[in-house]
């Protein structure tokens, strides 16, 4: 049996008609299309399915799709401004925050809910703020690097950096 | 905009933008019209006789097109999964390994029946339907045990369970001999899950008209996924296309062909639509294959100066069921047991075992970390068996920079470095001389604190083919490129290498740039498609994509300059030698100001009036064959203070000082760097899977297989030193692996250095806090012994403060009755003999919310 459920994703609403059962996260991979948002477990550990609800960040794998009937949803291909990135994704990429990118949209979506709480966390608020997400790849270093990067961009602190691709910088 | 010498620049990684928009492009993001979805059927036992398969229930399930066992597939996959031979000449016993099992499962996990639906759930939901009369068969997981005459069999076919057992020296009484003093250890390697965060996928679509295959797998080299897929299927290279686009990490576990592998195309094949499946990550923990899974029993023989003589070391490898596809490269660590120093003698043996677990195959280091755990544990031992620093004990020892090439114990020539250049750098950045006084203030006031060297060294960048094609099979390890440049100057560069994080695209296209002289905009990257490109590629494993693959991109692109200088001088109407190429342009000696671009020297090579007997086009391909392996060195110091009431263990520092030769991105060698020392750090402090005395897994979930948050992560200092490589002429060597080698002797290192007080020379991995602390418990009860080697037999179950209760499970292989090992490799050490064991429900460092 099929059930009706209408959302709101990245600001465009939406209708279907889906089973009970259905995860958010295969609704918005499956149904809705939208394919940054990833799954990497089956019980809400790694926090790659990180979509915020309403304004909070959500692990899109606890919840069925017609839990979030009337809801605004944001994936991570709702959070550019057109081809502007988002400060997060900005710092990500300037700071190398991520490298085979799966648990990445993930981490950019529980970081803007925890900037959007909290704009200027402190390194250990930043940790714990990500404790919900896991990342294989990085050890963590440039994902925090990234969120102070951006705390300090969003909260005015900083300009973003300049458009660094083929740009040979000074080594590190 | 500078477009020369971007080779050492930090570029920020082309990838990323794509990345972090929800651009990727991962195999569970594709679909093909008209897809269908797989679900699997696993054993639940770890051994099994398999009666019966009653799929009719499950054909009858909403949306079920086809319901797939063994017999299915006769005729359509023909014979089993291959094995490269890799480091063991002789395999005693290789099981044929089936896509799918006729009568017998081997491991908890395994695949006997395949559900083909409309719908993903509507597979899950069938699969759960087929009916598997199975009869439990006594299963073997403990090493020890497995060797003894009257131990259970892996298969019920089997003599024994010995995959291999192979010397590769016998001889190191000399050197013993010669001894003063001597150590002996038993060092665990717990089996680890590799658990990328994209775990594997595979889609395969039949087109019947052309009898040819595309598949889409989440793999670290598809070329290989060709040969030994296409072969099964009976197909043509040139019939069948592997395409392995967007690959959310690897880590070893993505190279080797799985069954489901063999088994997705298959169903396509007969049911005729494109069939996708994606593993859920208990599967993955379950059925991905594991790293290490090791025992070595080592002893080391040196004199009261502090001069290493020899060591004998046996290997006890967990093979798994089968034998992994590149399962016998592990007994590498057999090779480089030395490490950076010298030796007269070192004896080596590995044993190969069977058990009724997953298989075993790499993970990031494969052989390189456990080689490198044990000597760096060792020469600790060593030191603090003769009264003397663990730094007096590696500076006396190491394989000097004179020395090099240094053919070491086992004839490998080892190509450059200068080790106590490293160390030096390292100790003076984690202030040795300071942290040694507050060491020992702390144990005035019953503060541990600990102090962990890890001198590291790698081989690394297979090939050589000369070296390599023995152990794969025949083909041996060189790498590909194809650079081919249009009319209008756009520059296409195929490796055939894969990037699974590692930033390839950037990386490669500053070599590209830097060699043609042009913008990096003007540069694609292509790679990961069998059905572009070179003939064959060889992949990204073993810390060998830039130096071997961005060597074939090097030269590659150096024959296009060498084609557009002829052009050039042609069209100057001078002698090529007069012609010089800077910087993407030509010009005649003496003459810069009257310069033609490299761009139109492309145009002109699509046009006319070329010198005589030159063909048309601008493009070349290269197979690069080092002459050598690469081999990187390193030197990680690690502080911990360790709460002997809990247990806990805090990481107060974590200095790394590595030398990869030339960097060609530093950006992206640091973040490979801390992506390696965590992972060695967690093997260290918290990962290991653990199974029942049934054989079933444990740790089957992301909340009790502990891979860390960022929460358990220090914060790293990095630092380096530069010793161009020998063996190419970019200099560099593998980074990919380093951190992982590296980290956890360091970690391990300074937990035993902080306990010393106590006693406890020596803990197993993963050194949990419940491990820890009943250790620490039982050397207080115990009282101090002088070499600590009392501690031995007291790791396993701990954790009655956290309230677990004890089962009596076996954690580890060989951690049961340890002091039983006749016929697997001499006594245990330490006088441990007979200590009860209580193997352990292993709690892990952290736990999960």
């Amino acid at each position: 049996m099929k059930h009706k459920v209408a959302t709101t994703i990245n600001g465009r609403g939406r209708q279907d008609e889906v089973e009970a059962r259905l995860l958010l996260v295969h609704y918005i991979r499956d149904v809705a299309g939208l394919t940054g948002t990833h799954v990497g477990c089956d019980t809400s550990q790694c926090g790659a399915c990180t979509v915020i609800i309403d304004g909070k960040a959500v692990k899109s794998c606890t919840m069925f799709a017609v839990q979030a009937e009337g809801r605004q949803i944001m994936t991570i291909e709702g959070l550019a401004d057109g081809d502007k990135l988002h400060p997060i994704q900005q710092a990500f990429w300037d700071e190398h925050g991520l490298q085979c990118g799966y648990c990445t949209p993930g981490f950019i979506m529980a970081a803007k809910y925890l900037l959007d709480t909290n704009p200027t966390p402190t390194e250990d608020e930043i940790r714990k703020g990500l404790e919900g997400n896991l990342c294989r790849c990085t050890g963590y270093v440039n994902i925090i690097k990234a969120v102070k990067t951006a705390s300090q961009v969003m909260s005015g602190g900083a300009k973003p950096a300049e458009m660094p691709v083929a740009t040979p910088a000074s080594g590190s | 905009m500078a477009i020369t010498q971007m080779i050492g620049a930090k570029i920020h990684r082309r990838e990323d933008p794509r990345l972090v928009s929800g651009g990727g492009r991962y195999v569970d993001d594709l679909k093909r019209s008209n897809t269908t979805y797989a679900a699997f059927v696993r054993s639940p036992y770890a051994h099994a006789k398999i009666r019966m398969i009653d799929p009719s229930e499950a054909k009858k399930a909403p949306g079920v097109i086809a319901v797939l066992t063994a017999k299915d597939l006769d005729g359509v996959v023909l014979g089993p999964a291959p094995v490269a031979p890799a480091f063991v000449a002789e395999k005693k016993t290789v099981p044929d390994r089936p896509p799918l099992p006729l009568e017998e499962a081997v491991y908890q996990g395994q695949p006997v029946a395949m559900v083909i639906a409309e719908e993903k759930y509507q597979a899950s939901d069938a699969a759960a339907l087929v009916h598997v009369d199975y009869e439990p068969l006594p299963a073997v997981w403990d090493l020890e045990k497995a060797l003894q005459p009257d131990s259970p069999k892996a298969h019920t076919a089997l003599a024994d369970n010995i995959a291999w057992d192979l010397t590769y020296n016998a001889d190191a009484e000399a050197a013993f001999n010669e001894a003063e003093v001597t150590v002996k250890e038993r060092i665990l390697q717990q089996r680890l899950a590799p658990t990328p965060m994209e775990p594997r996928a595979v889609m395969a679509e039949w087109s019947p008209h052309e009898g040819s295959m595309t598949m889409w797998i989440s793999n670290q080299g598809p070329h290989f996924i060709r040969l030994f897929v296409g072969g099964a299927l009976g197909l043509p290279e040139s019939k069948m296309r592997v395409i392995a686009p967007d690959v959310g990490g690897g880590f070893g576990s993505k190279i080797s062909p799985y069954a489901e592998d063999y088994l997705v195309p298959a169903a396509a094949k007969i049911t005729g639509r494109p069939v996708r499946w994606t593993e859920s990550r208990t599967e993955s923990i379950q059925v991905t294959t594991h790293g290490r899974g090791q025992i070595f029993d080592v002893e080391v023989a040196g004199r009261k100066d502090g001069t290493l003589l020899g060591m004998k070391v046996t290997q006890y490898l967990d093979a798994g069921a089968y034998v992994g596809t590149f399962g016998a490269f592990q007994p590498c660590a057999c090779l480089i047991a030395g490490g950076g120093y010298k030796w007269k003698q070192i004896a080596a043996r590995t044993v190969g075992v069977l058990t009724n677990r997953v298989s075993t195959d790499p993970y990031r280091g494969a052989g390189r970390p456990e080689g490198t755990h044990l000597v760096e544990r060792m020469v600790d031992l060593f030191a603090r068996e003769i009264g003397m620093d663990p730094v007096a004990v590696r500076k006396k020892n190491f394989i000097q920079p004179g020395d090099f090439p240094y053919t070491q114990n086992f004839g490998l020539v080892m190509d450059s470095g200068d080790y106590e250049k490293a160390l030096d750098k390292a100790l003076q950045l984690v202030g040795y001389e300071q942290v040694r006084r507050e060491q020992e203030e702390g144990r005035k006031n019953g503060k541990y604190i600990g102090i962990g060297l890890s001198t590291w060294i790698e081989i690394c960048g297979f090939g050589p083919s000369a070296a390599t094609a023995p152990a794969t099979g025949g083909i041996g390890l060189v790498e590909s490129a194809q650079v081919r440049v249009t009319p209008t100057g756009s520059v296409m560069v195929w490796t055939g290498t894969h990037s699974h994080g590692q930033g390839h695209d950037t990386t490669f296209a500053q070599i590209v740039a830097d060699t043609l002289g042009v913008p990096m905009e003007q540069v694609e990257l292509r790679h990961g498609d069998t059905g572009e490109g070179t003939a064959f590629g060889y992949g990204t494993y073993g810390s060998r994509s830039l130096a071997v693959g961005g060597m074939a991109i090097r030269r590659a692109s150096q024959k296009v300059v060498e084609k557009a200088k002829k052009l050039a001088a042609h069209a100057f109407e001078a002698a090529e030698e007069d012609v010089v190429f800077d910087q993407g342009k030509f010009y005649v000696k003496g003459s810069p100001d009257n310069a033609k671009a490299f761009g139109e020297m492309a145009f002109a090579a699509y046009g006319t009036g070329l010198p005589e007997g030159m063909e048309q086009g601008l493009e070349a391909v290269s197979y690069f064959d080092p002459p050598n392996f690469v081999w990187p060195f390193g030197a990680h110091v690690c502080v911990v203070e360790v709460d002997p009431d809990t247990g806990a263990v805090d990481m107060k520092k974590y200095v790394a000082v590595d030398d990869c030769g030339n960097v060609i991105n530093p950006m992206i060698v640091e973040g490979q760097l801390h992506g390696g020392i965590a992972q060695g750090i967690a093997q260290a402090l918290f990962e290991e899977v653990v199974y029942a005395e049934d054989g079933s897994l444990r740790t089957g979930t992301l909340l009790d297989y502990a891979i860390p948050t960022a929460n358990e992560m220090p914060p790293l200092t990095l630092d380096n030193t530069v010793t161009p490589s020998p063996s190419n002429e970019l200099g560099v060597k593998g980074i990919g692996e380093a951190g992982t080698i590296a980290a956890s002797a360091a970690v391990i290192n300074a937990i035993c250095d902080a306990l010393a007080p106590l006693g406890i020379a020596h803990v197993d991995m993963p050194a949990s806090p419940d491990r820890l602390w009943k250790q620490i418990q039982d050397n207080r009860g115990k009282g101090v012994s002088s070499n600590g080697s009392g501690a031995r037999g007291a790791s396993g179950m701990a954790g009655a403060a956290q309230a677990t209760p004890a089962t009596g499970q076996d954690p580890m292989p060989g951690t049961e009755n340890r002091g039983h090992v006749e016929g697997t490799g001499g006594p245990p050490p330490g006088g441990s003999q007979g200590s009860p064991q209580q193997g352990g429900d292993q709690q892990m460092g952290g736990e999960r919310q």
